[in-house]
């Protein structure tokens, strides 16, 4: 076999073929995948537009096409306020929490002062405990306070925001890679440390910048662990999250269902389109910050 | 400590695969007993290195004390004297503030003293909070009304941000007492003490890092530490929905709910915890490793030379990631639903286990198939992640290596076996430990897909809260504090320090056993 094997790779037409051969399989993986991948979302945008019924039904191809259900979900429920007040949470959480993000990233890559280390591993200690037990109390002082139910989105950016620097690890990796001799010249040169972080860091920081608002940004679209504790009962404050899993439940399933689907389009199109016109950034991201770790 | 005789390097490449192999298992569990015993030492050098610093610390108050002038003396009992002595204003009067602050918020009526009595720290089968609310008879209204008494959950609040308060005056004395020796120290050798104006400078150059950590660090105190400390609290309590410290004050139990665990019986929290750990791992064990080998399997795939569109390849796959998880998940379930499209497919073409067909559900109504499909759809949402990251890391292999390991008569698995894999994995442990822990506590997937479901019909309930067999630890939490009227807090507590003894453990060992963290530069 290995012999044969080897005699089809030498002669230079053998090995052609078999890379061809090669590239067509995985061309229809690929385009198998393609379809796996695919096939929800186009499930969700045809059954949007399924005027005749209101449940899940049998086919997938509407029988008419029609706008009902969107021209509904304005009409008739409170989907607009649900989604102004998660696009607020986003803006909101996107700005404070890069400021957090990157205040304590740059802190702990180009400062060195007594217990940062410790700094260091007491986070990553504290990032083991399961975070949403801590709504236990944030809910009660929050109720108290008045920033649940119609308020909640204020409760939920105070929640989203206050321990984000605890997410410092991605930027942190970023700020490593900037070479140390930069902030040295700019010391020399007579900068404060305030005027190296805001005049020579900075500006070099656009990627890990824009990757920590994108970030920031999808984090309230796609929340429900933390906003199920603030948001319950049919108040002003809910979010989308909270609103439309609402909608799939046992006893409003058959009357939301459709709904849902116009929804989640409307829904999906900002986010997924900021998402894929940034999408440089989030992997510049991922791929440089996460394996340092 | 050795246990085994370590072979020379000559010795070790005589033996045979299988050989080398069995040697090198020996090495890892012989090396156990030896890590352990390292371990141990670490945290008696830790006691150690405590004990010493306190010790330090008290002989340098006496010394302080001993040969201060008077107004070192003095700002032992009045904070900041001695830095308004030596000319710094600025912090002098910070220090006597807090003082004042302190000793007044602790001796008004309902001060910190007040809430810390209250509070009954720790005296098992006390009450948190003295005064029980309840409904007396109101001659105004001639019927009974609700007179509230204390809320345990406010008082043990309070109580808690005493003791922090006091811990924070002693923080403070201790540090105010050395800077008045500094100050001295400094004066003596005839050299000017910094003032107010040095000290706002300095905070944006050589004191930077603490304006820039006093806003995220507060935050973290605030609204994670003093939180999970409050809940660590709640677990020698007794709250729950019948004790919600309002209507009913909750007391202290000790360590009865961390006995629960250990009751394996029916409707024991020990069983029920056992099966869901153990789910946990395996799921968190298959998401992990699925995501990863498919992902990069992927990523190699769309990087084949000679494979065009990369770009569209990539963005079709992205898409997973871009479309929060809520709408993609709830439709995605929905779909296996047996009124969703693809359930009743199934159920048409009889593809479903029998016992499921014969009453027409679907696969999220079995244990086990619920749990296979669970696997396989966090496939579809998970690949992308390792794809996007499997894609940066390929793109430094230096591609001599595969062109001169092919002129070696390389075939394509030998490639990948002997170049890729080592590498990927050297450079991605951590990002294999970081991503098994996420998936342990991988909330979003579970919860929107099958909300826990179906319930363990086995067993039961545990300690009043059911069980469902798809269930994580942190969804099962989810379901203890956020359920219904069998809300327990105090369980969700225990339970959520165990959450954590887990992931902290695996990740002392594996950080342990990973090269990638040990060694960054041996590489290559």
């Amino acid at each position: 076999m290995n012999k044969t094997d080897n005699k089809i790779k030498k002669s230079g037409l053998g090995a052609k073929t078999s890379r061809r051969l090669g590239n067509a399989v995985v061309y229809i993986i690929l385009c198998i995948m393609t379809v796996v991948w695919l096939f929800p979302f186009f499930g969700i945008v045809l059954e949007s537009f399924k005027t005749e019924t209101k449940m899940q039904t049998a086919y997938l191809i509407p029988k008419e096409f029609g706008f009902d259900h969107y021209v509904k979900l304005f009409k008739e429920t409170d989907f607009l306020r649900w989604f102004i007040n998660t696009a607020i949470m986003g803006i909101a959480t996107a700005a404070f929490q890069t400021i957090f993000i990157l205040m304590m990233s740059y802190t702990l890559s180009r400062l060195r002062f007594k217990g940062r280390k410790l700094l260091m591993n007491f986070m990553l200690i504290l990032g083991m405990f399961p975070g949403f037990l801590t709504m236990i109390l944030i809910y009660k002082v929050f109720s108290d306070l008045g920033l649940t139910l119609n308020m909640a989105p204020l409760g939920l950016i105070i929640v989203y925001c206050a321990s984000s620097a605890m997410g410092y690890y991605i930027s942190k990796g970023f700020f490593d890679t900037i070479p140390k001799s930069l902030d040295e010249a700019a010391r020399v040169d007579g900068a404060t440390r305030f005027q190296v972080f805001y005049k020579v860091i900075m500006p070099l920081s656009k990627p890990i910048v824009i990757y920590t608002i994108l970030m920031g940004f999808m984090a309230p679209w796609g929340d429900f662990m933390l906003s199920s504790y603030l948001i319950h009962e049919n108040s002003q404050g809910m979010s989308v999250a909270v609103g439309m899993y609402e909608w799939l439940s046992k006893t409003n399933m058959n009357t939301h269902y459709t709904m849902f689907c116009a929804a989640g389009v409307i829904v999906a199109i900002p986010v997924t389109t900021i998402f894929l016109l940034l999408q440089r950034y989030y992997v510049e991201g991922v791929t440089g910050g996460a394996v340092k770790g | 400590m050795m246990l085994m005789k370590r072979l020379t390097d000559l010795e070790y490449l005589k033996l045979n695969k299988f050989q080398a192999f069995l040697y090198k298992l020996k090495l890892f569990f012989c090396a156990i007993p030896a890590w352990f015993v390292s371990l141990g030492k670490g945290i008696v050098n830790f006691f150690v290195k405590c004990g010493l610093g306190i010790k330090n610390e008290f002989v340098d108050i006496i010394t302080t004390f001993t040969k201060g002038n008077w107004a070192v003396k003095l700002s032992f009992l009045i904070f900041g004297f001695g830095n308004i002595y030596y000319g710094q204003f600025l912090r002098g009067i910070l220090f006597l503030i807090f003082e004042v602050v302190f000793i007044g918020y602790m001796l008004v009526p309902s001060g910190g003293i007040y809430w810390i009595k209250k509070c009954n720290f720790f005296q098992t089968g006390q009450t948190v909070g003295t005064v029980q609310g309840g409904f007396q008879y109101d001659p105004i209204y001639d019927t009974d009304v609700w007179v509230s008494g204390d809320d345990s959950v406010k008082v043990l609040l309070y109580a808690l941000l005493s003791v922090i308060f006091i811990i924070a005056f002693i923080y403070t004395w201790r540090l105010q007492v050395k800077q008045c020796r500094i100050c001295m120290n400094i004066t003596a050798s005839g050299k000017k003490v910094k003032s107010g104006k040095d000290d706002m400078k300095s905070l944006l150059d050589d004191q930077f890092h603490k304006t820039l950590l006093s806003l995220p660090v507060t935050g973290i105190l605030v609204f994670t530490v003093l939180p999970i400390i409050y809940m660590v609290l709640i677990a020698f309590t007794s709250y729950d929905a019948k004790h919600d410290g309002y209507s009913n004050l909750f007391s202290w139990v000790g360590l009865e709910h961390f006995n629960e665990l250990f009751n394996f019986g029916k409707g024991g929290v020990g069983l029920a915890f056992g099966e869901i750990l153990s789910w946990t791992l395996m799921w968190s064990f298959f998401a992990t490793f699925t995501n990863y080998f498919l992902g990069m399997f992927v990523a190699i795939m769309i990087n084949k030379k000679g494979i065009k569109f990369k770009k569209l390849w990539r963005t079709v796959l992205v898409l997973t990631i871009a479309i929060p998880q809520f709408v993609s998940l709830l439709y995605v379930s929905k779909l296996f639903n047996s009124s969703g499209i693809i359930g009743r497919l199934l159920i048409e073409w009889e593809w479903l286990p029998e016992s499921l067909l014969a009453t027409k559900r679907s696969l999220w109504d079995d244990p086990v198939t619920a749990k296979i499909l669970l696997v396989i759809i966090n496939i579809w949402i998970g690949i992308p992640h390792m794809m996007l990251m499997a894609t940066g890391i390929l793109m430094n292999i230096p591609d001599d290596l595969y062109e001169s390991s092919k002129i070696d008569g390389a075939k394509v698995w030998q490639q990948y076996t002997k170049i890729t894999l080592p590498y990927m994995l050297f450079v991605t442990g951590p990002y294999l430990l970081t991503s098994f822990v996420n998936n342990l506590n991988n909330f979003n997937v579970i919860y929107l897909l099958t909300n826990g479901n179906p319930l363990n019909t086995e067993i039961g309930t545990a300690g009043g809260v059911s069980v469902g067999s798809t269930d994580l630890l942190i969804t099962w939490l989810h379901r203890m504090t956020l359920g219904s009227a069998d809300t327990q807090y105090y369980m969700a507590s225990v339970v959520g320090i165990m959450v954590f003894l887990v992931v902290a453990i695996l990740s002392l060992v594996v950080y342990n056993v990973i090269p990638s963290t040990k060694n960054e530069e041996d590489y290559k």
